[in-house]
């Protein structure tokens, strides 16, 4: 097990996580999305939320990035209370990156605009700078050329890597990935998922949503399993993944395996 | 088009059909000729054959009185393309203001929306006609403004009207951005504003395009209603030469020029739609 995880553990006086949930709840109308989530997640830690469609995972990642409201409980970025209403949202989600499964890149934008929009407009960096700097991220994913070409010409991979590399541009402390893959072509995927390899291998602190479970295993250090708005199940991936304890998570790793 | 193998030649299935779809468009071209001619003639003979059609030509299309009159219908037209320079600037800017004015949430930018809402029913209900007289008759009575050319107030009440259209177009632009663009733009800390200014309204002017071109047709040709406020557009223009001429041929002068002026824009505007069509159906043939 890491040092990072290890960090989060009461007794040791280290820093505190960099998101943490405490009894957060999240309802629309009578539907109970989020039934009390308590999570925490360590600097440099990959955590992994799996779960049927509908138990919360994508609902999980927009409360932690204030682009939904919760009902109950608190959201701490590193320490900080963000789900204190009196909060400047905007400038907590400018510490956050997101990615989302339909890309949502700008199609008006070019794919350099689309990376450095949020350095120039939110982190006031010059443009000069922002677009070398912008240059630099895409020619790490191999897409320097295209740093002129407009989304729409981009196959879907390309565009979820452009995205991601949107998403990180600003070095934001903590990375929200919600399914990222599934609207992908199979021969697709690996590119995808390559890079948010580098990313860990990088340190980077991720929370990502996904049907991907060789991924979760192999990738991330924390498998959380979500069913009806609760935490049914966690633990370490590769543990997790060998031997569930509880028979909901069971039920479900046979059904998402096998198919 | 290139073709991919060098040693391809088309087979003769392929040279069949080719042979085929070019007798289909010979034949295509030859129908068209045929009807189109069927129905100009069939319409000459019918006007020509009316019992008046003698003197509509003389009162209306008499080429000597068409060249007396067209200097002094050209130089109004003069003063309605200005007109309409500032009146499209004017209309672009109060529509997006309204029009963004009507997508804030949140109580407290209700009289706002209200006050936007009430705007654009009003000025939609009320025929531009009535709004001229008011604005270029009521406002200067009112003895507040300095005396403005009757020019100025046509503009306004021009303004005021299509501004009303224009927001509701744009604001249906707006509407039709994706949620999930919002939603990106935010995620990545952008506030509101610069949401709005940098991601959601590029997108909605160019959805809605071909909608605001075709607004600014319709302003080409009311820009000619300023003429009841005694302003000598070409409308006015070509009444007071159709009263020297005792000859109507001076309006249709001011009608020709009127298209000569918005014909461009109308070739525009179905470029620029039939080009976001194609777009959005790449390599269908339907």
């Amino acid at each position: 097990m890491s040092d990072a995880v290890d960090a989060v553990r009461p007794g040791r006086a280290a820093e505190p996580p960099v998101l943490e949930l405490q009894q957060v709840r999240c309802a629309f109308g009578d539907h109970v999305v989020l039934d009390g989530i308590d999570l925490a997640v360590a600097r440099h830690e990959v955590v992994a939320l799996i779960g049927a469609s509908g138990s919360g995972k994508s609902t999980l990642l927009r409360t932690a990035n204030l682009l939904e409201h919760i009902d109950d409980g608190r959201i701490l970025l590193t320490g900080e209370d963000v789900s204190d209403p009196r909060v400047d949202a905007d400038r907590v989600r400018a510490r956050i990156g997101a990615v989302f499964q339909q890309y949502n890149l700008f199609p008006h934008l070019n794919v350099l605009d689309n990376v450095t929009l949020a350095m120039r407009l939110v982190h006031r960096v010059p443009k000069g700078e922002a677009e070398r700097r912008g240059r630099e991220l895409l020619a790490t994913i191999g897409l320097e050329a295209k740093a002129g070409a407009f989304p729409d010409t981009l196959s879907g991979g390309q565009q979820q890597r452009v995205a991601i590399v949107r998403a990180i541009a600003s070095e934001p402390e903590l990375l929200l990935l919600d399914e990222i893959t599934s609207a992908l072509d199979p021969e697709l995927v690996g590119e995808v998922l390559a890079l948010v390899r580098t990313l860990k291998a990088q340190g980077a602190t991720i929370v990502m949503a996904t049907h991907e479970m060789p991924f979760a295993r192999d990738v991330a250090d924390r498998v959380v399993f979500l069913d009806g708005g609760r935490i049914v199940e966690e633990g370490p991936a590769r543990e997790f993944f060998r031997s569930p304890r509880e028979e909901r998570t069971k039920a479900f790793l046979a059904r998402v395996l096998s198919g | 088009m290139t073709e991919a193998t060098s040693d391809w030649r088309p087979s003769a299935l392929e040279l069949e059909r080719r042979a085929f779809r070019k007798r289909q468009t010979t034949r295509s071209v030859l129908v068209s000729l045929g009807s189109t001619a069927v129905v100009a003639v069939v319409l000459w003979i019918v006007v020509a054959g009316t019992p008046g059609a003698q003197a509509v030509r003389t009162s209306f299309f008499d080429l000597d009185v068409a060249i007396a009159a067209f200097p002094a219908v050209l130089e109004g037209l003069w003063l309605n393309l200005r007109v309409l320079f500032f009146a499209a600037i004017g209309v672009v800017i109060v529509a997006v203001v309204l029009a963004v004015a009507r997508t804030l949430r949140g109580p407290v930018f209700f009289p706002l929306r209200f006050l936007a809402a009430a705007y654009t029913d009003v000025f939609r209900g009320v025929p531009l006609l009535i709004v001229l007289y008011l604005v270029g008759f009521g406002l200067p009575g009112l003895g507040l403004f300095p005396r403005m050319d009757p020019a100025f107030w046509g503009t306004i009440a021009i303004v005021l009207v299509y501004s009303a259209y224009v927001a509701e177009v744009f604001r249906a632009g707006i509407e039709a951005v994706h949620p999930s663009q919002r939603l990106a733009a935010r995620a990545l800390g952008l506030d509101h504003g610069q949401t709005l200014r940098r991601v959601v309204l590029p997108q909605a002017v160019r959805k809605v395009t071909p909608a605001l071109m075709n607004d600014f047709v319709a302003m080409q040709k009311d820009v000619g209603l300023i003429s009841v406020l005694g302003a000598v557009d070409a409308v006015r223009a070509a009444q007071i030469e159709t009263a020297h001429f005792y000859n109507y041929t001076p309006y249709v002068v001011a009608g020709l020029l009127f298209i000569a002026l918005a014909w461009p824009t109308i070739r525009l505007t179905d470029w620029v739609t039939g080009r976001m069509r194609a777009r959005e159906q790449v390599g269908s043939i339907v």
